[in-house]
């Protein structure tokens, strides 16, 4: 299957690592990678700043760029959160290629399972790992059952547990509470840093408690949040984005 | 550039003790509401079914308030109008003066909280006693309620104690919860019988039938309607359901919703005055019919607060109620400030929030809470000027890839400096309480084009998940 990938620009700039990793574990499952270099960002960060003029020139962009990619694969949940709920908002114009852009849109993990039907992909990580739900991927992509959605029945796993529970070797544990945000927030944390810090540190600690070596999320921005917490407190598990897991294997 | 919740959230909730006592009591009720609304066959269902009325209400609200002042006057109640505050405030004081009375008991109302009611009859001479334990809390310690279900959630016990040992005289070092509220209860019930008028919130009201309907767990607004002759009863334009049979699936949620209770302790609907008793009832607007004529923002109006958003939000339980400095703290708050207050740190509170939609999907009736703080942002973004400028300047960066890989690269080769406090900082915000992620190296787009060459470098998912592989 031929993918476009979509770097957002701080996984370019500040996680490279993910994104490389991304396109591991996609050739792995047999897609052909495209990067397209004219990208650069979905526009969430001026989406939330309530600068929605700014947010339609890059959503534009964005849909100029996607419009004829069968999938678009994306290893950050609150981009494609972004692209597929918070366009619509915009009023950009043609809501049928907003509509058809959105629903091609994948964070990795749904990709991998929800179209493809591979939630396994070869990869060893020997570790107890600890996932952090993104807010966006659980609530706005679905990709878990949020705790308070006590009126869902299906038990089975969303595609991120989904994608962990499949590699080999891994413990994988949740926190409690089990998906309570870790206080990134965007723009948020550095308009409130002090509110942002203290629900970071009390995740942290909760993270902590479960003895992982390791915590994983599908959005890179809330590990940074988190390891930028537990380095200066020197404290608590390893962040690794969820795609470096998987593309952890045997033969590296 | 931190906004004025960040800062109030230090005054607030000011050690990590005080923190940590009202993130485990908050989320404990986040749990209480979980187990309860577990076991509500249908939830989905029941949910959708009361926002629909609650819309459809809203939809018609001058009919049905015209349909239930006809039925409050038929079934012998006195139906006044209020604009705004200082109306309603002043009607409640007429009412009270006209009677010669000098002693209230008052029940639990988020509205009269709002009206700014207890100073403003303090202030002419008319002593009011809240009722409700928890807003007897406050009111003796001289604070206004931090939570609208829970007033004095913010208040651990050994604070109740001394504050109970200084004004109600309870013996020094008691802070058994049991204890404290007979106490609470023996001075209260002194009080209600001495009470001349009875002033009580409203839940919900009724059109078909011009009833009231008042939900309370410690019986203290039946006191408050039943002991004195003149009850008064304040409520807010929103509160009314078309017909009675309407109601239970507001009952069944509220409670539950709020506390993890199936129904309140008390559960009452009034129709019309007792024999031989006056009843009033005020309907204040407020800023209400604004509200309503905001098809962004008229959702808001279906709240029925319980608290729920509250309860759950990451925000709200780091920050307490008093950092919001408005009756109703929390995302829904937030969601209200704009539309009630016109200045400046009420427009930023749309902004306190991460978007991460816990509220929303906690809310029994369907407000799209961080939906609506999101459509506030973008008729206010916020801090005009200066951000709007750098928001600018990111856009034209982002909007051209060669420049932004410029930007991108400068930005590296500053990463050591960025990473060291400094006045002038533009990531001081970020490194005050964490670290900047270490240097992340050469950007994606330049690996991937190594990596398409065919030169397939490893080092880069290496460099950061490495676990000593």
């Amino acid at each position: 299957m031929d993918v476009a990938l979509f770097i957002p620009c701080y996984v370019d700039q500040l996680a490279p690592s993910v994104g490389i990793a991304t396109v591991e574990v996609l050739e792995r499952v047999g897609c052909r990678v495209r990067y397209d270099p004219g990208q650069t960002c979905c526009g969430q960060p001026f989406v939330t700043a309530g600068e929605w003029s700014q947010a339609r020139r890059l959503a534009r962009r964005y849909l100029d760029r996607f419009a004829g990619a069968d999938a678009v694969v994306c290893p950050s949940a609150s981009c494609v959160a972004t692209v597929r709920r918070r366009y619509a908002e915009l009023s950009l114009g043609d809501t049928r290629v907003v509509k058809e852009v959105g629903a091609r849109t994948y964070e990795l993990s749904e990709f991998l399972v929800r179209v493809l039907n591979r939630p396994d992909v070869g990869a060893r990580f020997p570790y107890r790992v600890a996932l952090l739900q993104s807010c966006h991927g659980l609530r706005e992509l679905h990709l878990g059952h949020p705790s308070e959605a006590v009126e869902i029945e299906d038990s089975a796993p969303g595609p991120t547990e989904a994608v962990l529970r499949a590699v080999r070797d891994l413990e994988l544990v949740l926190p409690d509470p089990p998906d309570e945000c870790c206080g990134f927030g965007g723009l948020f944390s550095v308009q409130f840093p002090e509110i942002s810090t203290r629900i970071g540190r009390s995740r942290l600690v909760a993270l902590a408690a479960t003895g992982a070596s390791h915590v994983t999320s599908t959005d890179a921005s809330c590990l940074f949040h988190l390891e930028g917490l537990g380095r200066r407190a020197a404290f608590g598990p390893r962040p690794i984005h969820l795609a470096e897991i998987l593309a952890w294997s045997e033969e590296r | 550039m931190s906004l004025p919740l960040d800062r109030a959230a230090r005054v607030a909730l000011p050690t990590t003790e005080s923190v940590q006592h009202h993130e485990t009591a908050v989320a404990d009720l986040r749990r209480r509401r979980d187990d309860a609304l577990a076991r509500v066959p249908d939830l989905q269902a029941l949910r959708e079914h009361a926002a629909a009325i609650k819309g459809h209400t809203l939809g018609d609200l001058g009919t049905y308030l015209e349909r239930f002042e006809e039925q409050a006057r038929a079934a012998g109640a006195v139906v006044h109008w209020a604009d705004d505050a200082p109306a309603h405030n002043r009607i409640v004081h007429d009412l009270l003066a006209e009677r010669g009375v000098h002693r209230v008991a008052k029940s639990k109302s988020m509205l009269t909280e709002e009206c700014g009611l207890n100073p403003y009859l303090e202030a002419r001479g008319i002593e009011v006693v809240d009722t409700d334990l928890g807003e007897r809390i406050v009111q003796l310690e001289g604070e206004a309620p931090s939570h609208i279900v829970i007033p004095a959630i913010h208040r651990r016990r050994q604070e109740i104690g001394a504050l109970f040992h200084r004004t109600v005289g309870s013996p020094e070092g008691e802070h058994d919860p049991v204890v404290l509220t007979e106490i609470a209860r023996q001075d209260l019930r002194r009080r209600f019988l001495s009470a001349e008028a009875g002033i009580t919130g409203v839940n919900f009201a009724i059109a078909e039938t011009g009833s009231l309907v008042v939900c309370t767990n410690e019986g203290n607004a039946d006191l408050g309607m039943h002991l004195p002759s003149i009850h008064i009863a304040c409520m807010g334009i929103e509160k009314l359901l078309p017909r009675l049979e309407d109601l239970p699936a507001f009952l069944r949620l509220l409670a539950r919703s709020a506390t993890g209770q199936a129904i309140t302790a008390y559960t009452t609907v009034v129709t019309g005055p007792r024999p031989g008793g006056e009843l009033h009832i005020v309907l204040v607007d407020n800023g209400r019919s604004r509200l309503l004529a905001d098809p962004e923002q008229r959702g808001a109006l279906a709240c029925i607060r319980c608290g729920a958003c509250l309860n759950t939000c990451p925000v709200y339980r780091r920050t307490g109620g008093h950092a919001y400095n408005q009756t109703v703290p929390g995302p829904i708050g937030a969601v209200l400030a704009p539309a009630f207050r016109s200045d400046r740190e009420a427009s930023t509170l749309p902004f306190a929030s991460t978007l991460c939609g816990s509220c929303s999907a906690v809310c029994p009736v369907g407000i799209d809470l961080h939906g609506q703080l999101l459509a506030w942002r973008a008729r206010a973004p916020f801090g005009g000027g200066r951000i709007r400028w750098v928001a600018r300047l990111g856009a034209e960066v982002l909007a051209r890839p060669r420049l932004y890989r410029l930007v991108g690269g400068l930005a590296r080769l500053a990463w050591p400096l960025l990473s060291r406090r400094w006045p002038g900082n533009p990531a001081n915000a970020w490194l005050e309480g964490r670290e900047l992620p270490p240097h992340p190296g050469a950007s994606f787009r330049s690996r991937f084009r190594l990596w398409s060459q065919g030169s397939r470098s490893r080092e880069g998912s290496r460099s950061r998940g490495g676990s000593g592989e």
